[in-house]
């Protein structure tokens, strides 16, 4: 596989794995309670596998866990969600990941009850290539949503200039590029198409591939990042750190309370700020109705069996989830994720004091 | 043609041997068996894979039935499939692949075996395999950022303006499109089949060519009359190989292809190909319906390589029965 610029980073990252040996656990004081300290004892394996869109900051937190607790070893194999949720149901691995909550015919096939564990925010950008065009392009949802949809074909299209009216927007055909690798991604995307456009919800529908009216399918971020970088006049959607690794423009979307916003990481927790947590964890973050909400974002979860097979792997688990609850959340900015909210760590502070093996009780 | 006498080879038989029969030898009997265990292994993993594909893809079999390879409705949204595009796509970007680099491939087996001075041999076949190791992923990269822009801005106007009348050559100019697939996989099974023809050529005897030349040959007329008409089967045998890889290819063409599920007679339009789609959607299908769809592309995959090969192998036949020194 190709590795993409932020895979490197997180390679990076992996190589200074092992180089500092025993860093002490209580240096660590960043999150807000601190992390329960693993029982050394034994040396514990964890695997997991699933989601590639965390998988940098996944990466991240692994080796800083590894770091700071020596004997607990965990490997991600970013094999995709849909992998992800197929491995954590047959049990080969102990934690699973997925961008997508489970569906219900998923959840029946699993021989317990799992739980979904928000594990950090992305957004996905919506970026574009018009030589002639400065300052950040302006889209309202409308507008996004016909380009898509085939029936803005022109750049200079009156809907558009209407929100750019400082631009100077050519008359030249848009070029439009979607990723045709099932992705989170995607799924973000088509979701907040489907909450916008009701012609969309119809027409095409959310889902991690769709069949798309117009456009040009290219795999994977690097290769819709390759079309952005290389065809003029495209229009593509990416995952945010693409857009800010690669130094390429990305539009300022319309929310739902009518403010263009750019894509920021403080946008980001915004709108997960704005939609409440319901109880099963899970939850929908586009189209969000904070003022200052970046429109087209969402959670990424882990998820895990409510009652642990193996009582010292579901110790694990529990620890690095909550460690990365607290201590993880700060490598977030870095690598283009926004942060956890307050009343989101709560809610996942008392789902996984829920955790068990047998009938006791992890944390 | 003179045959050769291989008496020489064969050591004089043994007393015991003899009277036990050819397969006395235990070394020959264990030889023996246990290549054939290595070729029936060939058989077993074909049928095993085969019924394995055919298990998973039992319940879009049993959904869909025929309609899956007529319907060109792909709807992962609304979990109805139809592999008609890909199934197009994957056969017409091969035969287009198949189109460019067989003459190229002919040529630079013919002049690496007949023309080229021999100190040249060596290190322009050695180049020409080079080129098959490059990861096609590789090519791929330099298909987004070299081959694509060029097809857009210089080789689709061209082609509009000179051959526009042909429904192949119209619509708008992306780069991306079943024309840049086809000259990706051109270029990567080129190596395969211009390596392969040129050992073919290398084994045609030198007594033909010697013969055509005695008669007053031109180097043309020797290539022509002695030299490709003895080699014909071999040949076809190195596009077979070349195909087979078409078909097969994955990385490359899906990163310039435009991977869109549509049937288009423009050779500019984007296209979709069986192997393409199940890379780009397999690891992130969920639902039962959705995989054993997948599963059904890879179960069409390898029939349309099997019918494909097969139709190869009877070309090879037929062309093996035609009179030597006749039409190649």
């Amino acid at each position: 596989m190709f590795f993409g610029r932020r895979r490197l980073l997180v390679l990076a990252a992996g190589l200074s794995f092992g180089c500092n040996k025993a860093a002490s656990p209580t240096e660590n004081k960043a999150g807000s309670a601190p992390s329960p300290v693993p029982s050394q004892a034994k040396p514990v394996a964890l695997n997991g596998a699933g989601a590639t869109f965390p998988n940098p900051l996944y990466s991240k937190w692994i080796s800083e866990y590894n770091k700071q607790f020596p004997n607990i070893k965990i490997n991600y194999q970013p094999i995709g969600s849909g992998g992800g949720i197929r491995q954590i149901i047959a049990g080969t691995v102990d934690f699973g990941a997925t961008d997508a909550p489970m569906k219900d015919d998923e959840v029946k096939q699993a021989p317990g009850k799992l739980f979904h564990i928000p594990a950090t925010i992305g957004a996905v950008v919506i970026s574009y290539k018009v030589p002639e065009v400065t300052a950040p392009l302006k889209l309202s949802p409308e507008v996004l949503a016909d380009i898509y949809l085939g029936k803005i074909t022109k750049w200079n299209d009156p809907k558009i200039a209407a929100d750019n009216t400082d631009a100077t927007l050519p008359a030249k055909e848009i070029s439009v590029v979607y990723r045709t690798d099932g992705s989170g991604t995607t799924n973000v995307f088509t979701d907040y198409l489907s909450a916008v456009s009701s012609e969309w919800k119809v027409k095409v529908g959310a889902g991690k591939s769709v069949k798309w009216p117009v456009g040009l399918g290219a795999k994977g971020n690097d290769g819709v990042t390759g079309q952005l970088t290389s065809t003029p006049y495209t229009i593509g959607y990416i995952e945010r750190a693409y857009a800010t690794q690669n130094k390429l423009p990305m539009t300022e979307l319309k929310n739902k309370s009518g403010k263009f916003v750019a894509p920021t990481t403080a946008a980001m927790s915004a709108a997960a700020e704005g939609i409440e947590m319901p109880p099963e964890l899970y939850v929908s973050l586009v189209n969000s109705a904070a003022e200052a909400a970046y429109p087209i974002t969402g959670y990424s979860y882990m998820l895990v069996y409510a009652d642990a097979k193996d009582p010292a792997k579901g110790e694990a688990i529990a620890k690095y989830i909550w460690w990365s609850l607290h201590d993880g959340q700060k490598f977030a900015e870095s690598l283009d994720y926004a942060p956890l909210p307050a009343t989101v760590v709560t809610a996942v502070e008392a789902r996984l004091k829920e955790l068990t093996a047998g009938r006791k009780k992890l944390l | 043609m003179t045959v050769h006498s291989d008496v020489s080879l064969v050591r004089p038989r043994s007393r015991l041997r003899l009277a036990l029969g050819r397969e006395a030898n235990f070394g020959d009997l264990a030889f023996r068996r246990i290549t054939a265990l290595f070729a029936a292994s060939v058989i077993v993993l074909l049928v095993w894979i085969a019924l394995e594909m055919g298990r998973a893809s039992k319940l879009s079999l049993a959904k869909f039935g025929l309609g899956f390879i007529t319907a060109s409705d792909w709807d992962p949204v609304r979990d109805h499939y139809g592999a008609l595009p890909f199934i197009y796509g994957t056969v017409v970007s091969s035969i287009l692949a198949l189109c460019i680099s067989v003459p190229i491939s002919l040529g630079i087996a013919i002049y690496l075996s007949e023309l080229a001075h021999p100190r040249l041999r060596t290190p322009m076949g050695f180049l020409v395999e080079l080129l098959a190791a490059v990861p096609s992923v590789v090519y791929g990269l330099w298909g987004i950022f070299a081959l694509c822009p060029w097809l857009r801005e210089t080789v689709e106007p061209v082609l509009e303006k000179t051959l526009g009348f042909l429904p192949l050559f119209q619509g708008p100019h992306q780069g991306f499109g079943m024309l840049a697939g086809g000259i990706i996989l051109a270029i990567m099974i080129t190596p395969t089949v211009s390596s392969v023809s040129r050992e073919v050529l290398h084994a045609v005897p030198h007594s033909l060519r010697e013969g055509a030349i005695g008669l007053g040959a031109t180097r043309w007329e020797v290539v022509r009359v002695a030299v490709l008409p003895y080699a014909k089967s071999g040949l076809v045998g190195a596009v077979i190989l070349g195909l087979g890889r078409a078909l097969g290819e994955t990385m490359a063409i899906t990163m310039v292809i435009g991977n869109r599920s549509e049937i288009s007679t423009s050779l500019f339009a984007p296209s979709y190909t069986m192997a393409s789609v199940i890379a780009n959607e397999f690891t992130e299908a969920t639902g039962q319906l959705y995989l054993s769809a997948l599963a059904e592309v890879g179960l069409v995959l390898f029939f349309v390589t099997v019918l494909l090969n097969v139709l190869a192998r009877v070309l090879v036949w037929r062309v093996g029965k035609l009179p030597e020194g006749g039409r190649l």
